[in-house]
């Protein structure tokens, strides 16, 4: 590695992200430590899934930095940045495997287009991959045959085919069943340890997430609102905090949509749509 | 009339902005030719989807549309007394309009709308975004293949479509009317040129070629990644591919033959 063991692996300063008129990060800093697994939590619509697509370098923000393993994403060149990439593995909410080619092939699709090695070899490895998730068995399986978490499985054991120093997970327990959601906190968990990866997971899933996780980011209205270790956060007396945690319906975060008020839209507001 | 104005203004921005995208998407499409050249085997496998399983609807049409000229020849120049021609009539329109025209057509309906609809899916399920982040050029590893394929599959494909259009003619003008066969080839091969018709009926597929699958590929790839915005750019495929092949073919024609 390029940069001293201590350095955090990804470094977020003073981001800003808007898409059109509504700003989605507005100003923020997130440290994602070496060999931790880190959460990046929020209600649904709080751009988590936007700030991996800007650590992956696939979106380009109008202000701050972002460094990855010390090499600022948002100046690196195309051919840096595939160079960077292959260094990254990012999990997709709907694991975005190829439809056209089976589990086997899903698998060996990176390591056949960024190496050359002779076909044994690729073949142990996906086997090996296969194997971590569990699926070494599923192998001559089409995507559309899997369910929704093996599909997932899949899409890690592809993520991890060129062994990453980082993996970014897009909430991976969305939609699933309790059985496989408990395979998904496993595997993270223990894939992160048995490979020396750095993970980041980005969910809205309270208990499976601060089951694994080492450090939080609570995100929301553009700004992160709390951080620290799910300990640390549990106790933590931010009312917003509270409310995201324990799920309460009404708080900070208001049940209603911004609106005008109730008795006025009722009694008045035929003659405003006239008008 | 300011709003009109200003939507005006907005669709005309519209679709320049549009056409900059196509061109620039289009440039990143050559510059990987020479990568998909290094790996025949990406070209070969989408060869077979776009070029091969296109090839019933242009044999099944080519006769068909070879079957109605030597029945609408025969019936025309027989009047004349110059039914014996009918094998020059029926080769000309084939080679030089028909074929690169209606082989450009089917290929926009059948293979086309299916690029476009591929690609659209691959991009609204991610794959696209997936590659990516894999370090993988989608540009060059999907989109680059697709349209080399489409242009070497083309001009094949009409050579197909004008030779079996001309056994169709055969087959109802020689076969079942009665016009002399040896008058048939004779003349057929002594009036079609080599240069003159038939190069300049490849030229005209080719530039079909690119046209059609240039446009079904940006389609796909420029979709809205939803199944409204897929079934959406499916059939602008169709309608501007169509469009621009009929439009080209005035214009090559009027280049081509303008001054005969």
């Amino acid at each position: 590695m390029s940069q001293q063991d201590d350095s955090p692996l990804v470094e977020i300063r003073g981001l800003r992200f808007a898409r059109g008129d509504r700003m989605i990060f507005d100003g923020i800093d997130i440290d994602i430590p070496r060999g931790k697994v880190t959460a990046i939590m929020g209600p649904s619509g709080t751009g988590k899934t936007t700030l991996l697509k800007l650590i992956g370098g696939q979106l380009r923000p109008q202000e701050g930095t972002i460094r990855v393993d010390g090499e600022e994403v948002t100046r690196l060149s195309r051919s840096k940045l595939y160079a960077l990439r292959k260094r990254m593995g990012l999990l997709f909410q709907s694991g975005a495997l190829l439809t056209d080619l089976d589990v086997y092939e899903n698998v060996a699709f990176p390591l056949r287009e960024h190496t050359k090695l002779p076909e044994p070899m690729i073949r142990d490895l996906v086997l090996m991959k296969l194997q971590a998730v569990g699926l070494r068995g599923a192998r001559r399986l089409m995507p559309s045959e899997l369910s929704g978490g093996m599909a997932r499985r899949v899409a890690m054991a592809r993520a991890i085919a060129l062994d990453p120093m980082m993996m970014m997970y897009d909430e991976p327990f969305t939609g699933q069943d309790p059985i496989s959601m408990g395979v998904l906190v496993k595997l993270i968990r223990t894939l992160n340890d048995a490979l020396g990866l750095s993970s980041i997971v980005v969910s809205h899933d309270v208990q499976e997430t601060a089951a694994i996780s080492d450090y939080i980011y609570l995100l929301s209205g553009g700004k992160v609102v709390g951080q620290g270790s799910p300990d640390e956060l549990g106790r933590s007396d931010s009312e917003w905090a509270q409310q995201f945690l324990q799920g309460l319906p009404d708080g900070p975060v208001p049940f209603h949509y911004a609106a005008p008020d109730y008795a006025e839209d009722l009694l008045h507001g035929h003659e405003a749509r006239r008008r | 009339m300011l709003d009109r104005l200003q939507q005006l203004g907005a669709t005309t921005l519209q679709v320049f902005e549009r056409l900059g995208r196509a061109h620039i998407l289009f440039y990143y499409i050559l510059v990987g030719i020479p990568s998909v050249i290094l790996r025949p085997r990406l070209l070969a496998a989408q060869l077979f989807s776009v070029g091969v399983l296109s090839l019933l609807i242009i044999v099944v049409s080519g006769f068909f549309v070879g079957m109605v000229l030597g029945l609408q020849g025969y019936n025309l120049l027989k009047d004349y007394g110059t039914a014996s021609s009918l094998g020059i009539m029926v080769a000309l329109t084939l080679v030089r309009e028909m074929g690169p025209v209606v082989t450009a057509l089917l290929f926009a309906g059948r293979a086309g709308s299916a690029l476009t609809a591929e690609i659209g899916l691959m991009k609204a399920t991610e794959q696209l975004s997936g590659m990516e982040m894999m370090a993988v050029d989608p540009i060059k590893r999907v989109l680059t293949p697709r349209f080399l394929a489409g242009f070497i599959s083309m001009p094949l494909l009409a050579a197909i479509f004008s030779a079996v259009g001309v056994m169709g003619g055969y087959f109802v003008g020689v076969g079942l009317l009665g016009v002399d066969e040896g008058a048939y080839w004779a003349n057929m091969q002594y009036r079609v040129d080599l240069y003159d018709d038939v190069f300049n009926g490849v030229i005209k597929s080719v530039v079909f070629g690119i046209a059609v699958t240039w446009i079904a590929i940006f389609e796909g790839y420029d979709a809205t990644p939803t199944s409204e915005g897929v079934s959406r750019a499916t059939t602008r495929t169709v309608v501007h591919s169509s469009l621009a092949v009929l439009g080209l073919n005035f214009i090559l024609t009027a280049l081509m033959f303008g001054d005969n």
